[in-house]
């Protein structure tokens, strides 16, 4: 059996034995279904574009707290010690943790799912429900929570302690987040190149149904950068 | 099953480790061959972990080579790290999951085949003795049994060498002494390296003793050679001829001059007259010359008796640090 896959396995396992995966992923889709049926219901609007608007600022929070303990509670625990003398690598290491946070990122969208089924179901029947958007969106929120994830995998690896990883993870998020919203302010080359680091900016693109290039590549090199700074700070050396 | 190839089971060479400016490991040289079941002595900070992180690859070293079974460390970790079984100190787990869970887990990673899994599995739980709290959590296991999760998970792979650091710690004598009959037991087959606090212990377990001190090793031999040591303590008591007293500060001169003799104490005597002293020796034993020296002073010798140095005092000796 592949060595990530059970790496990943068992931490996606762990997050069910503990309370942290139902505090997580209930306290998820509370707030998003608040925001979801407050437009429905008291707006009378069935869109799923709120929806959207708002998940990727559910995931600069929440993706830190999927993270933070990843790999702080095996350095306070020293069961790192264990893990890292046995025959696998550092990366596969990371690259099984990194799987098993995106594990509970996709079941958490999965139980959103239903809130697409009654939007298509609200649509008038000589307005054809566009799918499109939907499918773009949810793509674009599985790269952003992964790049968020692999933020907070990283500030999870540099500390032993699971709240400073929160916060530093945290802090990560949100400038990736929020770098972009006073690119208006700035020159235009300045504000060109804050928009490009943007997560949010990136996401903009694919939740309009357009999957491009640039975005996906955008967002595997934000991953791929950060997953490697995971794997230097675990070999990082220690006393 | 085991490995017939000639290299030895670890080679270390000039081994040498530094934290910033802090060199935990100055030159560190030793070789075991398969087979043997190595303890491995000094006090709190003398190096004994550090040793053994990098053996299994967790900590990178210096400068020096360290070889397993032929492969050097820095080269292949992951290929020197199939072949060992390694407890950590102070044996951290995870304590959310069962120990099936866990042991199952540890069988995948190592990718112990398949249809030999639940074999394997099932052997190092009847080894360990695991079977009752198979599907208990860790977390909620005594020590004990924790200790013994621990080597189920070294010795699951059948691994050619297991390193053990600080097995017995914390454990109740009862528990210690089970711990420690396992390990004599897995050393039938596999060559393990163990440290300890506990010098009984690694006089009782070990075939071989490696005392290490300041990063480098003070001593490499078998337990029962280190406990006879080098050097004891001789209590002398001499007797005067008739009624002529003994002229003690003469007598003291004499015995000092004795070859091997390093320290002389007097001692308390019942029968007045009489003189005692506690001799302290090193090298080379002077009960010969001592006695010779009385019976040329005209005295009478009453008692002549050496005490040996335990494993203790060796290991005292050893590693004391010096005073500055």
């Amino acid at each position: 059996m592949n060595t990530t896959y059970c790496i990943a396995r068992r931490d996606f396992q762990a997050y069910f034995n503990s309370p942290v995966a139902y505090v997580v992923l209930g306290v998820f889709l509370l707030v998003l279904g608040y925001l979801f049926f407050s437009t429905l219901f008291l707006a009378g609007f069935a869109s799923m574009r709120g929806f959207f608007s708002v998940a990727p600022i559910l995931f600069v929070v929440f993706g830190p707290a999927i993270t933070m303990r990843l790999i702080s509670e095996e350095r306070k625990t020293g069961t790192i010690e264990q893990l890292l003398t046995l025959p696998i690598s550092n990366f596969e290491v990371v690259l099984g943790k990194f799987l098993a946070a995106l594990g509970i990122v996709v079941v958490g969208l999965l139980f959103t799912l239903p809130y697409v089924v009654s939007v298509s179901l609200l649509t008038p029947a000589d307005t054809p429900f566009d799918y499109g958007p939907v499918i773009g969106g949810y793509i674009g929120l599985v790269l952003l929570a992964s790049a968020f994830l692999a933020l907070g995998l990283f500030a999870s690896s540099l500390t032993k302690n699971q709240i400073v990883a929160f916060i530093i993870g945290l802090a990560l998020c949100f400038f990736f987040y929020f770098v972009d919203k006073f690119a208006v302010l700035m020159p235009a080359q300045i504000g060109a190149v804050l928009e490009y680091i943007s997560v949010d900016y990136h996401f903009g693109n694919i939740a309009r149904g357009v999957v491009d290039t640039r975005d996906l590549v955008y967002y595997i090199s934000l991953i791929a950068i950060f997953l490697v700074l995971t794997e230097r700070s675990l070999r990082r050396d220690k006393r | 099953m085991r490995e017939t190839s000639g290299a030895p089971m670890i080679d270390i060479v000039d081994l040498r480790k530094s934290y910033g400016d802090f060199e935990a490991l100055r030159g560190l040289n030793f070789s075991v061959p398969r087979g043997q079941i190595v303890g491995f002595l000094g006090p709190n900070g003398a190096g004994k972990s550090t040793t053994m992180r990098i053996l299994t690859g967790y900590l990178p070293y210096t400068a020096g080579s360290v070889k397993v079974s032929g492969i050097e460390i820095a080269d292949d970790a992951n290929a020197a790290r199939k072949m060992i079984g390694y407890l950590p100190e102070n044996n951290p787990q995870y304590e959310d999951m069962m120990v099936a869970e866990y042991l199952s887990f540890i069988a995948d990673v190592r990718q112990v085949e398949k249809n030999k899994k639940q074999d394997q599995v099932a052997r190092a739980v009847e080894r360990c003795g695991l079977q009752e709290v198979f599907h208990k959590d860790i977390g909620q296991l005594s020590k004990g049994y924790r200790q013994r999760v621990g080597l189920a998970q070294a010795i699951l792979h059948e691994p050619q060498l297991l390193i053990l650091d600080e097995p017995t710690s914390g454990l109740d004598p009862n528990q210690i002494i089970e711990i420690r009959n396992l390990i004599k037991e897995l050393g039938r087959e596999t060559t393990i390296v163990m440290s300890t606090h506990i010098l009984q212990e690694a006089q009782h377990t070990c075939e071989r003793i490696l005392i290490i001190n300041n990063g480098l090793l003070v001593a490499d031999d078998t337990p029962e050679q280190l406990a006879m040591g080098d050097f004891g303590f001789i209590y002398l008591e001499i007797a005067p001829r008739e009624n002529a007293p003994v002229d003690k500060q003469a007598m003291k001169r004499k015995l000092q001059g004795v070859n091997g003799v390093v320290g002389i104490d007097e001692q308390a005597v019942d029968v007045e007259g009489n003189v005692a002293f506690m001799i302290r020796y090193e090298k080379v034993d002077p009960r010969r010359d001592l006695f010779n020296t009385v019976v040329d002073s005209q005295l009478v010798l009453l008692e002549l008796k050496r005490q040996r140095a335990s494993l203790e005092e060796t290991f005292r000796r050893l590693t004391a640090r010096v005073e500055e």
